[in-house]
């Protein structure tokens, strides 16, 4: 029993953290109908910066932190500037495409920069263990999953009562209709893109700071965010929440059962085999909208 | 268009060269490819050998992507299967070349049919996402089944052998993998002038009005995850044949990202597309490992950054690529073509 609880526990620490990278999927899908495969280079690229940041140039954590998001945000909107927003109205696979196109390209820069060893990361937070219950808890997960748990509540306020968020609400519904309702859409696509960006980057700051280190290994954690945000639904931000506490308990429990009986790996592909399980059913997702066509 | 080009009869229109110059031109081509092994040094046989079985991957990933519009993100995955098809039936049960090729491609075509069921209902983004899965499904395969791949060790792979012949060497290789490619484009070429061809194709245009029209969509999308299978099916067991030893560092997914990257460059949905997207995504690494070299003469560090650079430039190739040449290389030769026809008068 014990066993099982540790095993809950840790996926939905690590749930927590992909639900907030699936944040920044689904804000850009929602907006602009992206999914963007680079979010895993983004939250590289995010922890790398404010590794350097605090490392090199000795700042302080907050401030280095900070200046991280700040950099992102510039990012997003320079990549929906320079790279997305000559691909409007291209089809899906060129949209795939670019951003893989992306990826590579943010990958190759970083490794360029930062090489590709193992790099300690500074603890962020106290990484003594309390007692919670029955189980001892390093304190570094129960912050990193309060921050999480914190940051989903501001967007989900964000995007339900501030005037910027229901403008973003407006786009994802009807392009047109938000324009003619005097919505910059680019304004709000460039807004989607730097929130991503700078979601995703909290994202591998937190992730670094629990693991205690940093390597381009890293990016590959956004790949598998893809079947959180898939199995949520691409346009559903409450999707996105369930999704990845679900996935991350689910890996955690086949994990922990499974890779004594098949000799590792079951980590990796039993999101995946549920999820394709799931689409068989519910073909966009728990909570995606259901796209209907005509001819 | 040419002057004087007139077209009578149907047959004429769909004929796949209409004069006799292309006919001409690459009968040259093959000639010089058959005659290429004399002069070619090891490195560049090796080379050629690569781009051949990567052009008929790309082929088969074109085929289901380009062609029929579902996007396959598990190219590396079919790959694998053809790869250790090949490693079980020529290693551990002795079968010769012609007979292991096929089946290979028969296996990774099964396998492609079982991964193509979810097209049933799903689309776009979320197919993508599904032959994903099949990617790590057969990387955890691979990586576990110790006893039939080696796990993590990788696997040997005998050399080729047909008719009591031991053909292992880069040269018999290169001909084996020549006479392949030039039938599998022969076929992939006419196959897009079939009813079966026209029924991916319409399904790529517009699903549901295809379905209306009388065509059984999900049938044709399975068959066309089969038939990109099998191609790519092959080209593993070639690749397992030449490399001589597999093991699942040499089916990472950047290897399903680098075939879409071949089949966007070289312009989806177009046989010549595959060919030169392939041949440019192959050489790519090979022409900045020269220029890296010369760098690396006057400035030691860039030694060490080759894989980076290589990274950063197949992105840009891809990015600028989308951008500024949406249909590929195929289209921009269309293009060049058609100006130098109506040369000096082309408005």
């Amino acid at each position: 029993m014990e066993f099982f609880l540790q095993l809950v526990l840790n996926g939905i620490v690590t749930g927590s953290i992909y639900s907030l990278v699936a944040l920044g999927f689904v804000v850009i899908y929602k907006s602009t109908g992206v999914l963007n495969f680079a979010q895993g280079e983004f939250m590289m690229l995010g922890a790398y910066v404010c590794l350097a940041l605090t490392v090199e140039y000795h700042l302080p954590f907050p401030a280095a932190f900070a200046l991280t998001m700040g950099f992102m945000a510039v990012l997003g909107v320079l990549t929906e500037r320079l790279v997305l927003r000559p691909m409007i109205g291209e089809p899906v696979i060129s949209l795939i495409m670019v951003t893989l196109g992306l990826s590579a390209i943010l990958k190759g820069v970083v490794q360029a920069i930062w090489g590709t060893d193992l790099r300690p990361f500074p603890t962020i937070f106290p990484t003594e263990p309390v007692q919670l219950g029955p189980l001892p808890v390093s304190q570094g997960y129960l912050y990193s999953t309060a921050s999480v748990a914190l940051l989903l509540l501001v967007f989900t306020l964000f995007f339900k009562f501030t005037r910027s968020g229901i403008a973003m609400r407006a786009t994802a519904f009807s392009q047109q209709v938000a324009l003619s309702m005097g919505i910059s859409v680019q304004r709000i696509f460039a807004l989607a893109w730097s929130i991503a960006a700078v979601v995703s980057a909290i994202g591998g700051v937190l992730l670094a700071g629990v693991r205690g280190g940093l390597d381009a290994a890293l990016a590959f954690f956004g790949l598998k965010v893809i079947p959180v945000v898939i199995l949520g639904g691409l346009d559903s931000i409450g999707g996105a929440i369930v999704g990845g506490l679900v996935m991350g308990v689910l890996e955690n429990l086949a994990g922990g059962y499974l890779d004594p009986l098949v000799g590792g790996g079951a980590k990796e592909v039993a999101p995946f085999i549920v999820l394709v399980g799931i689409l068989t059913i519910k073909p966009y997702g728990l909570f995606g909208k259901v796209k209907i066509e005509r001819v | 268009m040419r002057c004087g080009d007139f077209r009578e009869s149907y047959s004429e229109d769909m004929a796949i060269f209409d004069s006799r110059l292309p006919r001409v031109l690459l009968g040259l081509l093959l000639a010089l490819l058959a005659a290429l092994p004399a002069f070619a040094t090891t490195y560049w046989l090796d080379v050629l050998n690569r781009i051949f079985i990567a052009i008929i991957a790309a082929t088969g990933l074109n085929i289901v992507t380009g062609f029929t519009g579902l996007i396959s993100l598990g190219t590396a995955a079919f790959l694998a299967v053809g790869g250790y098809t090949t490693a079980a039936l020529a290693g551990k049960a002795g079968l010769p070349f012609f007979v292991v090729v096929p089946l290979s491609g028969a296996v990774a075509a099964l396998v492609g049919l079982v991964f193509g069921i979810p097209s049933l209902r799903l689309k776009g983004l979320y197919l993508a996402v599904a032959t994903l899965a099949a990617h790590y499904v057969v990387e955890f395969t691979v990586t576990h089944w110790d006893s039939m791949t080696g796990g993590v060790n990788g696997i040997s792979v005998p050399a080729a052998r047909a008719g009591g012949l031991a053909l292992g060497d880069d040269r018999h290789i290169y001909y084996l993998i020549l006479v392949l490619l030039v039938g599998l484009l022969f076929f992939a070429k006419n196959l897009f002038r079939t009813k079966v061809g026209k029924a991916f194709v319409a399904i790529r245009d517009h699903d549901i009005s295809a379905e209306v029209m009388g065509v059984n969509v999900f049938r044709y999308k399975l068959l066309a995850f089969a038939v990109s299978s099998f191609y790519i099916g092959v080209a593993g067991s070639l690749l397992a044949y030449q490399a001589r030893i597999i093991s699942p560092e040499n089916f990472p997914i950047t290897v399903a990202i680098d075939y879409l990257g071949m089949v966007i460059i070289g312009g989806l949905g177009s046989i010549l597309g595959s060919i030169y997207g392939a041949i440019f995504i192959t050489l790519l690494p090979e022409l900045l490992r020269l220029g890296n070299d010369a760098l690396a003469a006057h400035w030691p560090a860039a030694m060490g950054l080759f894989s980076q650079f290589k990274s950063i430039v197949f992105g840009l190739v891809v990015v600028l690529f989308l951008m500024f040449e949406p249909d590929g290389m195929a289209a921009r030769w269309h293009h060049v073509k058609n100006y130098w026809k109506l040369y000096p008068f082309s408005y």
